[in-house]
C-alpha cells in the first residue's frame, strides 16, 4: 500500500528516465544510506565492520566493475583479480613516490592505472569473443600475478614480497594503516563505493550504457546501427578495470592493511564473477546483493555449527562450505538465472499490487 | 643490444652447442604437451556434444585420480579400485546430466559455464571431504605402470627419459585412437557427431540428447581419470592440479574448441613452446614464465586465426 506510484505524474522525459523514477525508491535509498552512514558506524562493533561491512562494500565495488564489463557489455572476463591487484600495487607505488599527497587521492588515481592495463588487455576483444575472450583475460590474470611476484620494484624490494600500508592521516585523523579505526575506514569505503555506484548507475542508463547493451545483445547488429565496436568495448574494459582497481586499492589500504600476490589470484576473479552472476548480470543493485550473499554465506556457515552446539572441526566445515557454495551456485542458476536482482524486482512488482492479487 | 642478443642469438647458440639439453627439453615439452592435450580432449568432447564449456574438467582429473588413490587407501585392490573409479566417473556423469544439465537446457552458454564452475567447487569440497585434502602419491606400481628412467647416451651427452612418461604418451595415443574409432565407426559415435553438428536436427531424427550427454560426460570422465593417473604418477595427486589444468584453455584456443586433432596438436605445441620458452628465454625476465606464456602464445595466435587451427569457421549473422 505504501509502495505505489499512483499520483506521481511525469511531465517530461527527463523525469521519466531518472535514476529513481518512483518517489518511494528514492526515499528508500535515502533511508538506507542514512542508516549506513549514521547508524551503522555507532552501533556495529569492530568485528562486524571489519569482517562483514567493509569487505562486502569493497567486493560490491569490484562486482560493479565486472558487471559493467560482463553484464552490460557482454564481455566475459576472468581477470578481475589481476586488475584489482594493479590498482593495489599502483596505489602502493603512488604512496611511496608521493608520500605528501593524501592516500584518498591515490586510491582514486590508482584506478586509472588499472584502467590503462584493462584497456591493453581489452584490445583483443575486437577480434575474439565469448569463451575465447575469457581465455584472453586469463592471460592477463596469470601475467599480472607473475609480475606482482617477480618485479621487485612493485613491492619496493621488500624481502617478504608483500606490500604494507603506511600510516596516513587526514586533518589529524588516522585514515590508513594500523592506527586507523574501523569506523573511519568504514566511512571512507562507504563514501567511495556509494559515489562510484551512483556514477555507474548513471553511466549504464546513458548513451554508453545503451551502446554496451546493444553490443552485448548482438555485436554485429550494434555495428550496423552505427555503434563503433572497438571504442565501445575498450571503454567498457577501461571503466570496468577502473572500478576493479579502486576496489583493489581499497581492499589493501582500507581493509587488509597488507597484501601479497595471493590476495589477487584467480580465485578472487572467480569469487567476483560468482557475485555478479548470483547477484544478477546487468544490475548495479545485483552487484551489492551478490557481494553480500557470496561474502557472508561462508561466514554464516562457519558460525552455524556453534549455534546448534555441534562440534565439527574446522576442516570439515571448510569442505562443506565449498560444497554448499558450489551447490548453491548451480541451484541459483537453475531456479533464477537472472540472479538476486530479479528476485528483488519480482518482490517489488508484488509489493506494488499488495494487498490485491492483481 | 645485449637484450636483443639474449633474445635472438644466445638461445639458438645454446641449442646448437648442447643438443642433448635441447632433446631433453623437447622431451619434457612433449610429456607435458601430452597431458595438456588429454585435458583439452575432455573439454572438446563435452563442448562438441553439448556446447558446454566445462570448467570442471580439471577438477574431474583430480577427482578421478583421488578416488582411485583413496579407494586403494581404504583397502580395495588396485585393479578393482580402477574399475570402481571408472564407475564413479559414470555416476558423476549421470548425476551431472540429471541435476545440472537437464534443468539448464536452452540456457545461455555463460550460464552453463557458470554452472560448471559451481560444479568445480562442489567437487573440490566433496573430494576433500571424502578423501582428505593433503597431496597423495599415485599407486603406479600397483597398477603395473613402469618405473625408473632410461638414460640414452647421445649427441655428446645424456638424455634421461622417465619410463612412466613414455607409458603416458602411449596410453594417450591409445585413448585418442580408441575415441576416433568410437566416434567414426559405432552407432553411438555417429549419433554423437550428429548432436555436435546440430542439436535440433539430431533430436528430430530421434537421437536422445540426454543419453548422448551422459555418454559424452562419461567419456570425458574416463579421459580425466587416465589423465589423473598419468599426472599423479609424475607429481602428487593434489588440488593444485586444477589450476595447472587451466593450461588446457590456451591449448583449446590453438586447436579450436571443436576439434579432437586440434586438441592433440595444440597440446603438443603448447607443451613444446612452453618448455623451450621457460628454459631458453625465461632467465631473461626472471623465470617462471611458464605460468603465462601459453596464454600469450594463444593470444597472438588468435589475432591471426580467431577460430583456432582446426576449428570451424565462425560465421555471424544478424
Amino acid at each position: 500500500m505504501l509502495y505505489r506510484e499512483a499520483g506521481q505524474f511525469k511531465t517530461n522525459y527527463r523525469a521519466d528516465q531518472a535514476v529513481f523514477p518512483i518517489r518511494q525508491d528514492f526515499i528508500g535509498i535515502a533511508a538506507l544510506l542514512a542508516v549506513l552512514f549514521l547508524v551503522v558506524p555507532f552501533t556495529f562493533n569492530d568485528y562486524w565492520l571489519n569482517a562483514i561491512m567493509i569487505p562486502t562494500m569493497i567486493f560490491a565495488l569490484a562486482a560493479i566493475g565486472l558487471n559493467i564489463l560482463t553484464g552490460y557489455a557482454g564481455q566475459l572476463s576472468l581477470g578481475t583479480g589481476g586488475f584489482m591487484g594493479v590498482g593495489a600495487y599502483a596505489c602502493y607505488k603512488l604512496v611511496t613516490i608521493f608520500p605528501e599527497v593524501n592516500v584518498l587521492i591515490h586510491i582514486l588515481l590508482s584506478g586509472f592505472f588499472a584502467a590503462g592495463v584493462g584497456f591493453l588487455f581489452g584490445l583483443p576483444s575486437l577480434r575474439i569473443k565469448g569463451f575465447y575472450l575469457a581465455v584472453a583475460t586469463l592471460a592477463s590474470q596469470f601475467f599480472l600475478e607473475w609480475a606482482f611476484g617477480r618485479v621487485a620494484w612493485l613491492y619496493n624490494y621488500n624481502p617478504s614480497g608483500a606490500i604494507e600500508v603506511p600510516n596516513q592521516y587526514l586533518f589529524g585523523v588516522a585514515i590508513a594503516g594500523a592506527p586507523a579505526s574501523s569506523v573511519t575506514r568504514y566511512i571512507i569505503v562507504l563514501t567511495i563505493v556509494v559515489a562510484l555506484a551512483l556514477i555507474a548507475s548513471n553511466l549504464v542508463r546513458g548513451r554508453f550504457g545503451r551502446a554496451w547493451m546493444a553490443v552485448r545483445d548482438m555485436d554485429i547488429a550494434a555495428e550496423l546501427i552505427g555503434i563503433r565496436l572497438l571504442p565501445t568495448k575498450l571503454l567498457a574494459f577501461s571503466i570496468s578495470s577502473y572500478y576493479a582497481g579502486v576496489a583493489g586499492a581499497l581492499m589493501v589500504f582500507m581493509w587488509l592493511g597488507a597484501a601479497e600476490v595471493e590476495s589477487f589470484d584467480i580465485n578472487h576473479s572467480f569469487l567476483i564473477l560468482f557475485m555478479v552472476i548470483i547477484g544478477g548480470l546487468g544490475s548495479i543493485l545485483g552487484s551489492f546483493l551478490g557481494a553480500a550473499f557470496i561474502w557472508n554465506l561462508p561466514i554464516l556457515l562457519r558460525a552455524m555449527p556453534k549455534y546448534f552446539g555441534a562440534d565439527i572441526n574446522a576442516a570439515t566445515v571448510e569442505h562443506v562450505q565449498f560444497m554448499i557454495v558450489g551447490g548453491l551456485i548451480i541451484f541459483f542458476l537453475i531456479v533464477e538465472p537472472n540472479g538476486l536482482a530479479r528476485l528483488w524486482s519480482i518482490a517489488k512488482e508484488k509489493l506494488r499490487r499488495w494487498p490485491f492479487p492483481y | 643490444m645485449e637484450l636483443l642478443y639474449g633474445i635472438f642469438v644466445d638461445p639458438f647458440v645454446q641449442m646448437w652447442e648442447f643438443p642433448d639439453l635441447l632433446v631433453q627439453v623437447l622431451w619434457e615439452g612433449f610429456v607435458s604437451g601430452t597431458l595438456y592435450a588429454l585435458i583439452a580432449l575432455g573439454f572438446v568432447l563435452i563442448f562438441k556434444a553439448s556446447g558446454v564449456f566445462n570448467f570442471a574438467q580439471g577438477i574431474m582429473v583430480v577427482f578421478g585420480a583421488l578416488s582411485l588413490v583413496g579407494l586403494y587407501a581404504f583397502g580395495v585392490p588396485a585393479y578393482l579400485a580402477l574399475i570402481l573409479s571408472i564407475a564413479i566417473m559414470g555416476v558423476l556423469a549421470y548425476s551431472v546430466e540429471r541435476v545440472v544439465l537437464r534443468p539448464l537446457v536452452n540456457q545461455e552458454p555463460i550460464i552453463l559455464f557458470m554452472a560448471t564452475i559451481g560444479l568445480n567447487y562442489f567437487l573440490i569440497g566433496l573430494g576433500e571431504m571424502i578423501f582428505g585434502g593433503e597431496p597423495k602419491t599415485m599407486i603406479t606400481e600397483e597398477l603395473g605402470l613402469p618405473k625408473g628412467a632410461w638414460d640414452f647416451e647421445m649427441l655428446g651427452g645424456f638424455v634421461s627419459i622417465q619410463r612412466i612418461d613414455a607409458a603416458a604418451a602411449i596410453i594417450a595415443g591409445i585413448l585418442v585412437g580408441g575415441l576416433a574409432i568410437f566416434f567414426n565407426k559405432t552407432r553411438i559415435g555417429r549419433a554423437l557427431r550428429a548432436v555436435a553438428d546440430d542439436h535440433q536436427a539430431a533430436l528430430s531424427v530421434g537421437i536422445s540428447l540426454n543419453q548422448i550427454w551422459r555418454i559424452v560426460w562419461f567419456a570425458a570422465g574416463i579421459v580425466a581419470l587416465a589423465t589423473g593417473i598419468m599426472w599423479g604418477a609424475r607429481s602428487d595427486v593434489s588440488f593444485a592440479l586444477s589450476i595447472v589444468a587451466l593450461k588446457a584453455l590456451p591449448v583449446l584456443i590453438l586447436g579450436g574448441f571443436t576439434s579432437i586433432p586440434g586438441a592433440i596438436i595444440g597440446g603438443l605445441i603448447i607443451g613444446f613452446s612452453e618448455k623451450l620458452a621457460e628454459f631458453y628465454w625465461g632467465p631473461l625476465v626472471g623465470g617462471s614464465i611458464e605460468s603465462w606464456f601459453p596464454y600469450f602464445l594463444a593470444l597472438i595466435f588468435l589475432w591471426f586465426r580467431p577460430q583456432g587451427l582446426f576449428g570451424e569457421k565462425i560465421i555471424d549473422r544478424v
